[in-house]
């Protein structure tokens, strides 16, 4: 809160400088980071700023020649506030360029916003398919919808997982996922016993487990929103799915690393496909982690990682024109970008603008008496399944 | 399907907990509380602070929930809440909406707006089979606390002096008044014990249904269907209906996903068409 509250004030002082000395904007690039800092969805912006920052401090505050400054915004997570606030910060703050949007509805909202204005909107968190036809101006560096299932599907198959149970939360990117998972897993040969969903309100999972664990397949296939996967998991532990011998699989989301600590014990040995994990073995990571621990006191999660690679997106396209701040020459230029992010080898697909990944197939594990998703295989080079075919 | 029924027991069973404070203040002491679930969640974030910072065991944290948002209640009883007695239902509904609001910000502010998550001990964790039926330790305990209260609360407002006062003072607070009982400490006493049972709910329902700053709003509409459904002249009202909507729920959700959400209210619409002042009321009111 302190920060933020900092933040705001550091932004209305360069406010009010840039009023006092026009020349010195100039030298100044502006990126509106526009995140859900309170409300439910707080620990995704808290993630995010971190990686943001973490990026800063790792690599300065100059690109292309220019200072960059960052202007924090919190949408509490309502989609009307993510368009109004990326309104005012077009308008008001001349920012270069936008970045964050916590969820799918959120950055839906600001893609009229974005097209019009023909600035360049970096997504950091929102993952499903739909998002990225709606603007033009639209880049990604969390997850292309169902990037993360697909691999699972694959590794299900080859590892003897036949018949299995999909259980997801029933909104846009859990749609997504099912079908995603689904249509691969049919593909390799699986059999999907029973599709159930799960409301997004939902107290109790008690039903839902029960009706899995009578339908007896070989595994059950999760994905339900981060926060809500601990809950689920203690719930699937306690109802002795494990014992029953269904083996639980799922996207990382389930065993998000802030939150893998507070789950404890029973998540041991759940196997999931994510993007990045907070155990990948590279320097990139280790200085990326560290660098969260030390000024955010946390551990970084996949969320935090696409800040982090949004940072780095906004400075390799500012290099590259030159800091030339337009908005369509910022955008072609991030078109096809490649390099090595903390979870591994990323790139920008220069016809979606979506992000192209490896998935890492993780195992939960104790290293130094935490848990960790631990990585053990590999799909190279993800793309979104529902758009690149 | 007998372990669909125990779920929806215990479900039912901690339901009733949550919202009984809820058909006592409303019932009883005619108080429209919309707030009444924000004392749930003070309840459960005692018992999140305590075990995870603390390290006290789950059993102590349920007395302390029960003590500490008994506290809290009794507070804003004597400096808030007694003020709007009086006052007419709209004003009352938007003072405790309000407040509502105020402890949803106050929480994400102090402990953030993550879900909570806390350790149960072991001998809880897990379930065991008997004749068949799949019964979770965690859901039982919650059962088996949750009827010796109901028993209790039953006794202590049909049996005791307490009772009949609190009765008397509602009925008639000036001829109570007359009596010589004083109708203030009674409903300091009652507000003090409806918060409390519902900080004792948050607390026991903290593993079950989750804990995070939304919670006030995320089962008003739980409390109010159980209230609605069940009544407000007795407690053995609430009690049924709770029941009846826990495994209405379960058994909704496990035998049509689709439509599991919905039942519940399905369920209270049928009961008030059938019923429209709930299934125990006192008629001619």
């Amino acid at each position: 809160m302190i920060t933020r509250r900092h933040f705001m004030a550091s932004a209305a002082a360069i406010a009010m400088l840039s009023v006092a000395a026009p020349s010195f904007a100039a030298d100044t690039v502006k990126i509106g980071l526009i995140l859900p800092m309170t409300g439910p969805f707080a620990s995704t912006g808290r993630q995010v700023e971190a990686g943001v920052r973490a990026y800063m401090a790792l690599n300065g505050d100059t690109a292309g020649g220019k200072k960059v400054e960052i202007v924090l915004r919190d949408d509490a997570g309502t989609a009307d506030q993510t368009r109004r606030i990326a309104q005012e910060l077009v308008v008001n703050d001349k920012v270069s360029m936008l970045m964050g949007f916590g969820l799918t509805p959120l950055a839906m909202a600001v893609a009229p916003v974005i097209s019009q204005a023909k600035v360049p909107a970096i997504i950091t968190s929102a993952t499903t398919s739909a998002i990225m036809s709606k603007s033009d101006f639209f880049v990604r560096t969390s997850m292309a919808g169902p990037q993360s299932a697909v691999p699972v599907a694959t590794w299900a198959v080859q590892n003897g997982l036949k018949r299995v149970v999909t259980l997801v939360t029933d909104y846009g990117p859990g749609h997504d996922i099912e079908k995603g998972f689904t249509d691969q897993f049919k593909k390799d040969g699986g059999e999907i016993v029973e599709a159930v969903r799960v409301p997004l309100q939902n107290p109790d999972f008690a039903p839902f487990l029960q009706r899995v664990r009578d339908a007896k397949p070989d595994a059950v296939f999760v994905f339900v929103p981060a926060g809500v996967g601990s809950l689920f998991m203690k719930q699937f532990v306690d109802r002795g799915l494990a014992d029953a011998g269904i083996k639980l699989i799922a996207t990382g989301d389930v065993t998000d690393d802030d939150l893998l600590g507070a789950i404890g014990d029973p998540a041991l040995g759940v196997i999931t496909g994510h993007f990045y994990s907070a155990a990948h073995d590279s320097p990139e990571n280790k200085a990326f982690v560290q660098q969260v621990k030390d000024s955010a006191k946390m551990r970084a999660n996949f969320m935090a990682v696409g800040g982090f690679d949004a940072m780095h997106l906004a400075y390799a396209a500012l290099a590259k024109t030159n800091g030339d701040t337009d908005g369509t020459k910022l955008i072609n230029a991030m078109k096809g970008m490649e390099w090595t992010s903390p979870r591994g080898p990323i790139s920008i697909d220069p016809a979606t603008r979506d992000i192209v990944q490896d998935i890492y197939i993780r195992k939960v594990e104790k290293k130094d008496g935490e848990l960790y998703n631990v990585e053990f295989s590999t799909f190279k080079k993800i793309h979104d399944p529902f758009v690149a075919k | 399907m007998l372990t669909i029924l125990f779920d929806g027991v215990a479900y039912g069973m901690l339901l009733f907990i949550l919202a009984c404070g809820l058909s006592i203040t409303l019932g009883l002491m005619n108080f429209v509380n919309l707030a009444h679930g924000a004392f749930a969640m003070a309840g459960g974030y005692v018992t999140v602070i305590l075990m995870n910072r603390f390290g006290i065991s789950f059993y102590w944290c349920l007395p302390a929930a029960f003590f500490v948002t008994a506290l809290i209640g009794a507070a804003l009883e004597v400096t808030l809440y007694r003020r709007l007695y009086r006052a007419s239902h709209l004003d009352q509904v938007l003072f405790s909406i309000g407040l509502v609001f105020m402890a949803i910000s106050a929480a994400d502010y102090f402990m953030g707006g993550q879900q909570q998550l806390i350790n149960l001990p072991a001998e809880l964790r897990g379930r065991f089979d008997l004749f068949g039926i799949g019964i979770g330790r965690s859901r039982l305990f919650v059962i088996v606390i949750c009827a010796m209260l109901t028993v209790a609360l039953q006794l202590a407002l049909t049996r005791t002096r307490f009772g009949s006062q609190l009765r008397a003072a509602v009925d008639d607070g000036r001829v109570a008044r007359g009596l010589g009982i004083s109708v203030s400490t009674i409903f300091v006493l009652t507000f003090a014990l409806g918060s409390g049972l519902a900080g004792l709910g948050g607390a026991l329902g903290a593993d079950m249904l989750g804990l995070d700053p939304n919670f006030p709003l995320k089962f008003l509409i739980y409390f109010m269907i159980v209230v609605t459904v069940g009544g407000t002249s007795s407690i053995t009202g609430p009690f049924v209906a709770a029941l009846l909507l826990g495994v209405a729920d379960v058994a909704g959700k496990y035998y049509l996903p689709q439509a599991g959400a919905f039942i519940i209210y399905a369920v209270m619409i049928l009961v008030l068409i059938v019923r429209p002042n709930g299934l125990f009321s006192r008629e001619g009111r």
